[in-house]
């Protein structure tokens, strides 16, 4: 059954905060295999102002995980990781993402629509320090192929 | 010190370093370790068949970090990308071989923006198709 726009204005909250730690960022950085001192090596990221190493632009989708699970797991919503498909991405950043940093994130979907036979979901993940000051607003297109068409 | 480009030094079209990244099976297993995207599909040719596909593809959003190294070694501070967009147009297949996938990344500046900052535009090609459409970047420059 297709997703109807009652779902519009639901929200999701991570159970608690996510501590952004350095060994986390440089796991992501080698599975990307990025060398950029900043992500590995403090006194390199004071140089570029930071507090501590920094995570990479695409590092807060690993923040957004825990609202992501929620949404895709919604028994009302009744999708399956399997027929979803991601199909746009963008961050927004107030600043980048840092180790140390303990971050709270709030998805809401924005917009269903359809099309082709597809759910088109829009999803904004606002995530924030416990301090309430937003570091990045994650933006998410999903593409669901409902169950009777997979 | 911040980002090591000056907004000075720059103008529509001026282009980025492009890089070649070598995509194997092993980079999935990291990656999804890593991101904690342990969707199937990423790793395993029997379900990614099931589902349609013509094999494993690598995660967008591996292929949106591989190509947000395009920007963020051009302009040496990560800091300095303050929006990163992408659309997902084309899967990344990769084969379980020695050779995997070859992502090739271009960039180049898109608009010059206001407050020092510049919109970059970035292509990423694979097995001749383009796998990212619209992919850009808004960086803060010096």
């Amino acid at each position: 059954m297709a997703l109807d726009t009652s779902i519009v204005g639901r929200t999701y909250t991570a159970s608690r905060p996510y501590e952004v730690g350095r060994e986390k960022i440089r796991d992501f950085v080698d599975a990307i295999g990025d060398h950029n001192p900043a992500y590995r090596d403090p006194d390199a990221a004071k140089q570029f102002g930071h507090r501590d190493v920094v995570a990479p632009p695409t590092f807060a989708i690993v923040i957004t995980r825990e609202t992501s699970g929620q949404l895709i797991t919604d028994p009302e919503l009744r999708l399956a990781l399997h027929r979803v498909l991601h199909g746009e991405q963008r961050f927004a950043y107030t600043r980048p993402i840092a180790a140390g940093d303990l971050l709270t994130s709030t998805l809401t979907i924005d917009a269903v629509k359809h099309s082709k036979g597809m759910d088109i979901l829009s999803t904004r993940t606002e995530i924030a320090t416990v301090d309430g000051e937003l570091v990045c607003t994650a933006l998410s297109t999903l593409f669901h192929r409902p169950e009777e068409e997979a | 010190m911040a980002a090591q480009v000056r907004y000075d030094d720059v103008e529509v079209g001026t282009e980025l370093p492009a890089q070649t990244f070598t995509v194997q099976r092993i980079n999935l297993v990291m990656y999804a370790g890593a991101s904690g995207d342990f969707n199937l599909i990423h790793w395993n040719d029997r379900v990614a068949g099931a589902v349609g596909l013509p094999g494993v593809i690598a995660h967008g959003m591996f292929t949106m970090a591989e190509a947000g190294r395009v920007v963020t070694d051009w302009v040496g501070d990560p800091g300095a990308v303050i929006e990163y967009g992408v659309r997902f147009s084309k899967p990344v297949l990769v084969p379980d071989d020695d050779q995997g996938a070859t992502l090739e990344v271009t960039g180049r500046v898109r608009k010059k923006l206001d407050d020092r900052r510049v919109e970059v535009e970035v292509k990423a090609v694979a097995a001749d198709e383009k796998v990212l459409s619209q992919a850009r970047a808004i960086v803060q420059l010096g």
